[in-house]
């Protein structure tokens, strides 16, 4: 039986909702932090724990249960073999939302999702020195925060 | 087809939307910049919350 066991349904078709939470999953895997709208974080988050947990079991078959989900071989691999040891004495609990506030336009509740160990993106990190750089100038350029955000995580710092 | 038989008055009218009401949001103090935010958020001037920064907002941004 499948009592309870009730799937959000985010206005959308069955394709098109996998097709979404696949994008999401995919995004939030490569990037370690993204933004989208409360209700589409809260549901990547329920499958993104559910993949973090596939990684942490580091089989074969925990493996091919993961590659059914995240499609790109790159990510699956950088899934198992950074990400999974990096929650390995973390049982569950591997995200965070993070609420921002209705966004312009439609109103809707913006979130961050992103894992709780996480690379600081390069963006990020350039950011950061700006900001401790610039404090003596006058004018520092405009940086708007979705970059910071949407950029791909490239730096080597930890948390 | 069926129509009403009769306009309704101001008082009818307006008795009805006496329900209509707007709720003011509720908005905290920033523990970090001061400024008003909405509770539970990220706040937009500073981009702290619980004690750490999460978000990077400009300098100039903050000054507003």
């Amino acid at each position: 039986m499948r009592h309870g066991r009730k799937v959000k349904k985010l206005g959308r078709t069955r394709a098109h909702r996998l097709a979404l939470l696949k994008n999401l999953v995919r995004a939030l895997f490569t990037y370690e932090r993204i933004q989208t709208t409360l209700p589409k974080a809260k549901e990547a988050r329920r499958t993104a724990e559910r993949i973090v947990s596939f990684a942490r079991k580091n089989t074969v078959a925990a493996r091919r249960q993961a590659g059914r989900f995240i499609t790109d071989k790159d990510l699956l691999k950088k899934l198992f073999d950074v990400i999974g040891s990096r929650f390995a004495d973390r049982e569950g609990g591997y995200t965070r939302i993070y609420r921002l506030g209705p966004r312009e336009g439609d109103g809707t509740e913006m979130a961050l999702l992103e894992l709780v160990i996480r690379e600081e993106s390069h963006k990020e990190k350039q950011a950061k020195a700006k900001a401790k750089k610039g404090r003596g100038r006058k004018k520092t350029k405009k940086r708007t925060e979705e970059k910071s955000v949407s950029k791909k995580a490239r730096g080597k710092k930890k948390e | 087809m069926p129509v009403p038989k009769r306009r309704q008055s101001k008082q009818r009218g307006r008795k009805r939307r006496t329900h209509w009401k707007l709720t003011t949001p509720n908005v905290v103090e920033c523990p970090h910049c001061h400024e008003p935010k909405l509770p539970h958020r990220v706040c937009p001037h500073c981009g702290y919350y619980a004690g750490k920064e999460v978000i990077f907002v400009s300098k100039e941004k903050e000054k507003e």
